[in-house]
């Protein structure tokens, strides 16, 4: 295990949420694809903390756990992210009987 | 030891690789929840090895706990039994853009040169960041290499806590605010209209 390997398979996921953010056509599928794509991220600036943490230790110890803190900042987010969206899909299944994004687009006109 | 671990990181990345893919490629979308808690507990699992154990815990309970079963209810709630989960007409672009993405960011990462800590200080990186969870003996920092007494105190009073209610208390505030206003959005959003 080192460092690329785990940068590999964070960008090996984020391509995977990528995708699946842009191919599904139903929008709880999308919100799961980012979901995953936030993950990715943590896990890369998770393995920047272990491994590149920067003047770690000579200057202040502390700064070996930056990467940690922005990653609980990042899964607070993603947890507004949710709780948002997931309110705009039932207002959407409220109002059109569907939650098929093709079909979501009564600000076209 | 190191082989446990490296043999931990192949089994973690592929069930995280499979279940991603599952999720983005099954058509039933309650099985698609279902294998995004497997991906979120194998991203738990590399925050275990990555000597991030506080992390773990959070993605356990926050990711695995609270949004795996909110995608759930939505999608219970919401179901659409005849169609499930179609691709849209984006196909060739939906799988162009993100394979030329991937393909930068695996060259990026192999590439560059990334300057990592040294070998010898790996222990005290791992300890450091074990120790802002928990609380370890003398003896444990000391043969982890913090030599001087000075630091190990340093060591000790450096934790998680300490930075987001200190260094980091602006941002912090910032984002419990941003979570009471979109729990309010989502309320005000979710709730009927009528009531």
């Amino acid at each position: 295990m080192s460092l690329e390997a785990m940068l590999i398979v964070a960008a090996v996921l984020f391509a995977i949420g990528l995708y699946g953010a842009l191919a599904r056509s139903n929008v709880i599928a999308v919100l799961m694809s980012i979901e995953i794509m936030f993950n990715a991220v943590n896990l890369t600036v998770v393995a920047f903390a272990r491994y590149v943490a920067p003047l770690a230790l000579r200057e202040s110890i502390s700064s070996v756990l930056t990467g940690q803190v922005f990653a609980i900042f990042i899964i607070t987010v993603a947890a507004a992210e949710i709780a948002l969206g997931l309110g705009i899909v039932f207002a959407m299944y409220r109002n059109t009987e569907t939650v098929n994004l093709t079909e979501a687009s009564q600000l076209r006109n | 030891m190191l082989a446990i671990q490296d043999l931990a990181f192949w089994v973690l990345s592929v069930v995280a690789i499979v279940a991603a893919l599952g999720v983005v490629l099954v058509r039933d979308l309650f099985r698609a929840a279902l294998l995004l808690a497997v991906v979120f507990i194998a991203v738990a699992g590399f925050f275990v090895l990555l000597s991030a154990e506080f992390l773990a815990v959070v993605q356990v309970l926050i990711y695995v706990g609270a949004i795996s079963v909110l995608f759930i209810f939505g999608i219970m709630l919401t179901r659409n039994v005849r169609e499930g989960n179609l691709p849209n007409h984006l196909q060739i672009p939906a799988v162009l853009f993100p394979a030329l993405l991937l393909v930068g960011m695996v060259i990026a990462a192999v590439a560059t040169d990334w300057r990592p800590i040294p070998e010898a200080a790996t222990d005290m990186v791992e300890l450091a960041q074990t120790q802002s969870v928990t609380v370890l003996t003398e003896g444990a920092l000391e043969s982890g290499g913090f030599d001087s007494s000075q630091a190990r105190e340093e060591a000790r009073q450096s934790g998680l806590a300490d930075l987001l209610i200190g260094r980091y208390v602006l941002p912090f505030e910032a984002v419990s605010l941003l979570l009471l206003a979109a729990l309010i959005g989502g309320l005000a959003l979710a709730r009927s209209r009528g009531s």
